[in-house]
């Protein structure tokens, strides 16, 4: 019938006047990010049973270790969590060592002194300078970033529609991908832009002028499992250890989500069944079908 | 069925209580035979949805309490603390944090739906006001609450939002100074962020209990508008109505599950994992969404009072919703040319939203006036006119009625069962 279809119609113009609005902010919104945008990396903590892989926390931690740790704090992790399930899978007895290579300071003793000694497994990772004045006085007047939760404190803006998009697909690895892009992304400044002095053109920093002076070579740390030394896959590894850093539960997190997910699926099934039987007879009432007597 | 009985205590017990404390008649009659119109729809298990959320919030943020130390210096690392060595410190926290957007975007269904059938309408303005009250409630709940893990976004949003208070004139900057404890965001706010953080809740919960014995005491309004008339109008509210919010709830549940366990930090800024730093301001400082619709306007206007003024009058104007809207159907099924404004309104609501969590320039700043013109005039202007002039469709004689004609346009040819 006609006079139905106009209705329709008016409503596909609507959707269609809907979506090109739409487009159109996404297209601005996109158009107002700066920086490039990191690429997406395979991560195995990706999605709802995605777990880390402890032989690529040790490379990353190896990394962190020999590179990073020279102007990086990590004062959240302690050397403990290095042997907690759900980490690089190190023993206690591995922990202990690592720890017992670390000097920590420590006191005051019965002398009223502080004093040096062994790192101990439930000890935290002592920072590399004494305080962030130390830090700015010895790099030029630049603050490395603490490491603790660094892969959950940055990111980048997906925009308008993504973000939506990346909701459906569980998509949480921003920081890491944002780290990798980074480690990655150090090149030459391009012919007119103008680089602070001491600064570093990197494609994916906002502003592109970066304090960090490139941190990794190809070949640089030694890997002895046969994983490629190339600094696409340190900085792979390296984010994924920041990644365990600033979300060690993520391993019980997805476990557990799992059995949240199922019960949920099961008791609210068993809830609309006990709905539908319930409002049968509500719904089907014979004394509303049989017309009523006037009262 | 209806279940209009009285309660009947059976045990010596009971009869004995009842003589003292007629607790359990009251319970029974509030929750048990409540008659409850039988046409609700799903869109009316939100009030559930809402008293579950409170409940959640409440449980989990008291144990978040009984681990955090609120005090600048280790307010962040407590919080981090409660994330690594605190067993299931993780999900109370994240459930916690992500409960806080769920339970915004419930409160927003429960009041969109209370707009569309003109839930506010004779006899419920108490109740809508009540409503209003809660909802001003949360917000300031939740804004003292994102200030406690004292990450850079906590700090800021703390700056900016006490400063709103600066732009009233002569004496501004004095309650700004009072609202601090001294002379900048420091520890004496965080600690008194903290204890309104654990007192506003039970004043929610005070202003719920009022908000559900007034809906008890008018009963509640249904999707056609048209007050029950008869028993066979209604049902019990349990079974009936427990069970269809219980479903509900779970699948409310589901969604919330998803966040929490595979998105916790979706929602949450990553600016916030950096400690609070006085000294440095964020490129970019967004509110959580849930508040975004609102800090759109406050920055649509280029005047700093005057926007302040606006923000105010965007949530104080909805406690005028009853007067202003001037028509006397409920329902917006049966007001073809209101449920457009209202669609558009909710739109505009939706658009501002999304121009908050931008840069305020250019395009977005003029997007954002028009949507905040929009706003005021569909409330100040469109609701009372729209009363007086428009058409409505003919209402069902009674709820029964327009269950019988599902599926059959109102005003078609089926005839009115009985007479």
């Amino acid at each position: 019938m006609l006079n139905r279809n106009i209705p329709k119609i008016h409503r596909s113009i609507f959707a269609l006047a809907v979506a090109a609005a739409l487009s159109v902010l996404g297209a601005w919104s996109a158009s107002a990010q700066d920086a490039e945008a990191p690429p997406r990396q395979t991560w195995s903590f990706h999605g709802p049973f995605g777990t880390y892989d402890p032989a690529q926390l040790q490379r990353g931690f190896k990394i962190y270790r020999e590179v990073c740790s020279n102007c990086h704090s990590i004062k959240l992790l302690s050397f403990r969590n290095l042997a907690e399930p759900g980490g690089p899978g190190f023993t206690e007895a591995q922990a202990s060592a690592v720890a017992a290579t670390f000097q920590v300071t420590a006191g005051p003793n019965d002398q009223g002194q502080m004093f040096q000694r062994p790192g101990q497994i439930s000890d935290y990772f002592p920072p590399p300078f004494a305080n962030d004045q130390a830090a700015r006085a010895a790099l030029g007047g630049k603050l490395p970033p603490d490491m603790s939760v660094l892969a959950k404190a940055r990111g980048y803006e997906a925009g308008f529609p993504y973000f939506i998009f990346d909701a459906f697909k569980m998509y949480q690895e921003g920081g890491p991908d944002y780290i990798h892009a980074i480690l990655t992304g150090y090149a030459d400044a391009p012919a007119g832009f103008a680089l602070p002095p001491g600064g570093q053109y990197n494609k994916y920093f906002p502003g592109h002028a970066i304090g960090m002076p490139k941190p990794l070579t190809d070949g640089q740390v030694e890997y002895t499992d046969g994983t490629p030394a190339t600094v696409d896959q340190y900085g792979r590894d390296v984010s994924a250890f920041l990644m365990w850093a600033a979300e060690p539960t993520l391993n019980a997190r997805h476990r557990l989500g799992f059995q949240v997910m199922i019960f949920l699926i099961v008791f609210t099934g068993l809830l609309y069944m006990t709905k539908k039987k319930l409002w049968h007879d509500v719904l089907h009432d014979p004394e509303l079908e049989k017309p009523r007597a006037s009262t | 069925m209806s279940g209009h009985s009285t309660y009947q205590p059976q045990s010596p017990f009971m009869q004995w209580l009842e003589r003292r404390l007629p607790i359990a008649s009251l319970v029974y009659s509030s929750f048990i035979a409540y008659p409850t119109p039988r046409n609700l729809n799903y869109w009316w298990t939100f009030g559930g949805i809402l008293t579950f959320m409170l409940g959640v919030q409440i449980i989990t943020g008291i144990v978040l309490a009984m681990h955090y130390t609120p005090h600048v210096d280790f307010a962040f690392n407590s919080v981090e603390g409660i994330m690594r060595d605190v067993n299931y410190g993780w999900l109370l926290r994240y459930v916690h944090a992500s409960g806080a957007s769920f339970f915004f975007l419930a409160v927003y269904v429960h009041m969109a739906r209370g707009m569309y059938y003109g839930s506010y309408k004779e006899p419920r303005e108490v109740l809508w006001i009540l409503g209003v009250i809660l909802f001003l409630l949360m917000i300031v709940t939740g804004f003292v609450g994102y200030v406690l893990p004292w990450g850079q976004m906590s700090f800021w949003a703390a700056t900016v939002i006490t400063n709103l208070f600066s732009a009233i004139p002569g004496v501004g900057d004095p309650i700004v100074s009072w609202l601090w404890g001294g002379y900048a965001v420091g520890n004496p706010t965080l600690n008194r962020f903290y204890s309104l953080h654990y007192l506003l809740p039970f004043v929610i919960v005070g202003v719920v209990v009022l908000h559900i014995w007034a809906l008890h005491v008018v009963g509640q309004n249904n999707p056609t508008g048209v007050d029950p008339k008869t028993e066979k109008d209604t049902v019990a509210f349990t079974p009936y109505a427990t069970i269809k919010d219980a479903f509900f709830i779970g699948l409310f549940c589901l969604v919330f599950a998803w966040v929490v366990f595979y998105l916790p930090n979706y929602l949450l800024a990553t600016d916030n994992y950096i400690p609070a730093n006085p000294g440095q301001t964020p490129t970019h400082i967004v509110p959580e969404w849930y508040y975004l619709p609102f800090y759109a306007i406050l920055r649509a206007i280029p005047n700093k009072l005057i926007g302040v003024c606006a923000l105010g009058l965007a949530i104080a104007s909805l406690v005028f919703l009853p007067w202003l809207d001037t028509s006397r159907v409920r329902s917006a099924n049966y007001r073809p040319a209101f449920r457009q404004c209202l669609f558009i309104f909710f739109a505009a609501v939706i658009g501002l939203g999304y121009l908050g969590s931008q840069e305020p320039s250019g395009g977005y700043v003029i997007a954002a006036r028009i949507l905040t013109v929009y706003y005021f005039a569909f409330i100040w202007i469109i609701l009372p006119i729209l009363g007086l002039v428009e058409t409505t469709k003919p209402l069902p004689n009674s709820i029964s009625e327009s269950v019988l004609r599902e599926g059959v346009p109102v005003g078609a040819s089926a005839p009115p069962s009985g007479a």
